[in-house]
């Protein structure tokens, strides 16, 4: 499969989702599918994607929040998951876009070319793991915490770049989801 | 005590989801934000994940305090430089080892690095030298990273804490 197909698909349709990505290609990813003020995509803090789903999802128990990240930025923040399975939030979903690369630094490979297997992981967690065909009606509905891995091709393909700027990316962010409460603060 | 002023300053400015990894100092103000049925006291697998909570949070409108001890400051460096980057307001509040009587020799590198790493990432150190100055400190705390956008550490000492050997942490 490919990523931006992937990627695109899992949000048109997207209604009021809070999206987070990951650094990196997922962060290029959810651009190339049209960017948002309800996007975080991340340039860095490497390995807390997840987290920052989880806080969002504690924090907006309403809404639905989804993480894209990719096989990398999920394996360094491994821990997540364990975090992530004490507090079940029921609203949220990660799903790991893997093409068991590093793709920003030269495409080495990553352990999940070595058969890690970050569903078994994710599973040992406690998180509801949903197959890539059901993903788009679980990350609307289904009762969270919900994980997938989507495997994809290895592939080298143009840069969509988000807004580079973190206190943009936040503050966009923040008026889109609070409107006037987000400056009241 | 000064867990419970710090839980009444935590409890007044709105403060809902609470990131820890425990420390034998922080253990009477981890079971306050437990038992306080308006936080939410998440348990963390390393204290970088603390930051992400924390940042998460905030996008979402709530207020998030991050407990350590010093050496938990060591494993958050890289990710500071989210919270700098995009100005999310942080308060942390870190138990000191490494300090003053340590007993354990491997506590001291990392305690005697915490203040100049945090400042070298850009964030503000507020060092209570007794007791009494702790509530006040972590209130002043609250108030700087919530009215200014900033990245607040108070490192309570080790002198209040006063762990003074590996008996006596482990029967608090």
């Amino acid at each position: 499969m490919k990523r931006r197909d992937v990627v695109k698909k899992l949000l048109s349709g997207r209604k009021d989702l809070l999206v987070i990505a990951g650094l990196g290609s997922t962060a290029w990813d959810i651009t190339a599918a049209g960017d948002s003020p309800l996007n975080f995509p991340l340039w860095g803090a490497m390995g807390q994607a997840a987290m920052i789903g989880l806080g969002l999802a504690l924090a907006q128990p309403k809404r639905r929040v989804l993480v894209i990240t990719g096989d990398g930025e999920m394996l360094m923040g491994m821990g997540s998951l364990a975090t992530i399975g004490v507090q079940k939030p029921n609203n949220l979903t990660v799903v790991v876009i893997d093409n068991e690369r590093y793709g920003e630094t030269g495409m080495q490979e990553t352990h999940t070319a070595h058969g890690i297997d970050l569903n078994g992981v994710a599973r040992s967690c406690g998180l509801n793991i949903v197959e890539p065909k059901e993903l788009t009606k679980a990350i609307h509905g289904k009762k969270g915490p919900n994980f997938a891995v989507v495997k994809v091709d290895a592939e080298k393909i143009p840069l969509v770049l988000p807004p580079r700027e973190g206190t943009l990316l936040k503050a966009r962010f923040r008026r889109a989801l609070l409107g006037a409460k987000a400056d009241a603060e | 005590m000064w867990p419970e002023g710090i839980h009444k300053e935590l409890s007044a400015a709105g403060v809902r989801q609470i990131g820890y990894v425990p420390d034998a100092g922080h253990k009477r103000l981890i079971e306050l934000c437990q038992a306080d049925k308006k936080m939410r006291a998440v348990v963390l697998s390393t204290e970088e994940e603390g930051i992400g909570l924390a940042a998460g949070a905030w996008l979402g409108g709530q207020k998030s305090v991050l407990l350590m001890q010093s050496s938990g400051v060591g494993n958050v460096i890289n990710v500071l430089g989210m919270v700098r980057e995009c100005r999310f307001p942080l308060v942390t509040l870190v138990t000191m080892r490494g300090e003053q009587g340590e007993f354990n020799p491997w506590q001291v590198p990392m305690g005697q690095a915490t203040r100049p790493v945090l400042e070298s990432m850009g964030t503000v150190v507020h060092a209570p030298a007794t007791e009494a100055e702790i509530v006040p400190t972590v209130n002043a705390a609250l108030r700087l990273a919530y009215n200014s956008y900033a990245s607040v550490a108070v490192l309570i000492p080790q002198r209040v804490i006063g762990i003074k050997s590996f008996q006596d942490q482990t029967s608090r």
